[in-house]
């Protein structure tokens, strides 16, 4: 999985038009169980990565990752903003400090899932995004040389997502719900497989 | 120099924001610096890291900025914000465990008395305690 400038571009590009074709399920989700901003939310910090993609693409990975990151953070206007933001802003400064792709790519990727557990104070098992990252992380790892290393990506992140109807939230606003929580699957799990998935799908038509 | 400690106030709704803060300044005067912010940036329910940040440097005092917020994003944007102030305001600004209205007043009483950084915030957080 070599990642070239525009592979890098187009999948960024493809993960960024999932996630703001996929709004209106996101909204679905959180009105469901927080206050139903999350597919505006994103919808906008992705619509402003997509803006400044052009610039963002011709940055090293590093400084594309935080440039993502920022844009994220400024932009998005809910907590799923400083999370995701500090996704990319902790793998664009794993890059920075030595690491590489693709062979550090479950390290680099453990780097964002410890920032967003840092940000949120949360762990897995909480219904956050946080239960498809952490799996993904794991499979990352114990996967790293299989041929269908994004099939697995795919499947756990879409497992995993779905995983989280069942828990009870306890923490973010859904946990002001409690049990009234369980049954529906948690909106920041189900836009993290939504971008794992892009960004998969990407990479195999690259392949 | 009477230097007291400035109040940030961030809400998801600018209106809210802006009445604690009207709220702040009958009670407490013009002693203390008070600034608020509320909205996402496309200016519906929500907040905005810059708008946060803009805040906080207009609030600045020398004894540092104590902010009051009101839902989980509302902290989370603005703990994300303090990172991104210039190093040497980072450690003079605290994000208060406290109810957004009660915590504002008592924390802007505290200030306007010329209390620390730590006691503005101690007396906003024991609203929270117990």
């Amino acid at each position: 999985m070599s990642l070239q400038p525009e592979t890098f571009k187009t999948l960024v590009k493809v993960a960024a038009e999932q996630v703001i074709a996929s709004a209106p399920e996101l909204t679905s989700l959180d009105q469901a169980i927080g206050d139903g901003d999350h597919g505006t939310n994103m919808k906008r910090g992705f619509e402003a990565v997509l803006s400044k993609l052009d610039a963002i693409a011709e940055q090293p990975l590093d400084q594309a990752l935080k440039s993502i990151g920022k844009t994220l953070v400024m932009t998005v206007g809910g907590a799923s903003g400083p999370l995701y933001g500090s996704f990319f802003l902790a793998a664009g400064e794993a890059l920075s400090s030595s690491k590489q792709l693709p062979d550090d790519l479950a390290e680099v990727f453990g780097s964002g899932v410890n920032a967003v557990s840092a940000r949120g104070r949360s762990q897995v098992g909480e219904k956050t995004m946080l239960d498809v990252l952490v799996p993904v992380l794991e499979t990352l790892k114990a996967d790293a040389g299989r041929q269908d290393l994004l099939d697995r990506v795919r499947a756990v992140a879409a497992e995993s997502a779905a995983r989280t109807a069942p828990m009870q939230a306890t923490k973010g606003r859904a946990s002001f719900l409690g049990a009234r929580s369980v049954g529906h699957v948690d909106p920041g799990a189900r836009s993290s497989c939504v971008l794992l998935q892009a960004v998969c799908t990407s990479l195999e038509g690259r392949q | 120099m009477n230097d007291t400690v400035g109040i940030v106030i961030v809400s998801h709704s600018k209106d809210i924001a802006k009445g604690t803060a009207d709220m702040v300044r009958q009670m407490v005067g013009d002693e203390v610096n008070v600034a608020f912010c509320g909205g996402n940036p496309d200016g519906g329910l929500g907040t905005n890291v810059s708008l946060i940040i803009d805040a906080i440097n207009s609030a600045w005092s020398s004894k540092g900025v104590a902010i009051l917020v009101d839902l989980g994003g509302a902290e989370t944007n603005s703990e994300m914000a303090v990172e991104m102030l210039e190093p040497e305001r980072q450690d003079l600004v605290v994000v208060c465990d406290a109810p957004i209205v009660e915590g504002a007043v008592m924390a802007a009483t505290e200030a306007a008395g010329g209390s620390s950084l730590a006691q503005v915030r101690a007396v906003a957080e024991e609203l929270s305690a117990g």
